[in-house]
């Protein structure tokens, strides 16, 4: 495994040996740690209330939203009966997780109108405040990785 | 009493969670240690307490966090600041968007920058090098991103290098994240000054 297997660099389809991928090599610790990070929210050991292939599918939700599509589809190979959920058509009402999906679609793609409400209706519904934290890590996450993969997409672009 | 601050400001306010932190009395072998909690560093905040609910996430994210902001070489302090204050500002992370702009003061030992961020935003009077950075970080952040190849050029005719701009990207997107969690799961607020 280098930094140029990992989700991150594949999934913006920089290379070694590209002006972009040395770039990336000076902060191989850093690329190295994201994997690290992608693993805690996507496979983590204690799932609590969010399953694996439920957390990918969200994962993939959220990158297919924001059009990303190369992250979304690898974000898609963990979610197996949950796959579903990633077309951002799809309400989550047919899983029993609208409630779920509802947040998680305002938390990545309308963070600043986020309110204590939101919090709220996810306590009434019965999600306990641990599950709460574990699902804004998982959206939060995604939303920093898909921002790393289109900031590498445009740095690549631009090389001469 | 204390009241939620709503606009931006560079005092930074505390820190209310809205959902009930880890319990330090009850915390696992695993959130102690992730907690970094030993006999004589038992002062954890109500942010880091609340995150340790998900320990995993908290392990691996605190050296992600500080490398991106702290390690030596390409981008300096000041201008990775910049990048987290521009997701911030588009986040509305009133809370992010005081550190980092007290952050940026502090390490410009200047504060006209995020003084004219906060005060007129995206039509903030700025010089090149700064505007090109700052408007990169905003449209990064966006939902969906609007950052596009004309904002890149603008980034190279302001001179930055390809390490610079790889920090800036990582330094932005780092608040993509931090602001998801500091803005949906607590208040920014201050204590009402009794007369």
């Amino acid at each position: 495994m280098t930094i140029f297997d990992s989700t991150t660099l594949s999934a913006a389809g920089i290379t070694a040996g590209s002006a972009t991928g040395a770039a990336a090599e000076t902060r191989s610790n850093i690329i190295e740690a994201t994997q690290a990070a992608e693993d805690a929210v996507l496979t983590p050991k204690d799932a609590g209330a969010f399953p694996h292939a439920l957390r990918a599918a969200l994962a993939a939700r959220i990158a297919n939203e924001a059009g990303e599509n190369d992250l979304a589809d690898r974000y898609l190979a963990g979610a197996g009966d949950m796959a579903g959920l990633a077309d951002p058509s799809q309400d989550g009402e047919t899983e029993g997780l609208a409630h779920v999906v509802a947040f998680a679609d305002k938390a990545a793609n309308h963070t600043r109108e986020i309110l204590a409400e939101d919090i709220s209706t996810l306590q009434a519904a019965g999600v306990g405040d641990a599950d709460i934290v574990r699902l804004c890590e998982l959206v939060a996450f995604v939303a920093y990785q898909l921002r790393v993969v289109a900031g590498l997409r445009l740095m690549k672009g631009a090389a001469a | 009493m204390s009241r939620i601050v709503h606009k931006f400001t560079r005092t930074v306010p505390q820190w209310q969670p809205r959902v009930t932190p880890v319990d330090l009395q009850e915390a696992t072998e695993e959130q102690l240690d992730a907690l970094s909690v030993t006999p004589s560093n038992t002062k954890v905040s109500a942010y880091v307490l609340t995150l340790a609910h998900d320990v995993e996430s908290l392990k691996v994210r605190s050296p992600l966090f500080n490398a991106i902001m702290y390690d030596p070489g390409g981008m300096s302090r000041a201008e990775r600041e910049l990048g987290a204050i521009g997701a911030s500002m588009v986040n509305r992370c009133i809370y992010c968007a005081a550190v980092h702009a007290d952050r940026h003061a502090k390490l410009e030992k200047d504060a006209a920058v995020t003084d004219e961020l906060f005060a007129k935003g995206e039509k903030a009077d700025l010089n090149p090098r700064n505007r090109a950075i700052f408007d990169f970080a905003r449209k990064l952040s966006e939902s969906p991103v609007a950052a596009d190849e004309a904002d890149m050029a603008k980034l190279r005719e302001a001179g930055l290098n390809d390490e610079e701009i790889l920090d800036l990207i990582l330094s932005t997107s780092l608040f993509g994240w931090a602001n998801r969690l500091m803005h949906v799961l607590g208040d920014p607020v201050r204590e009402e000054v009794s007369a």
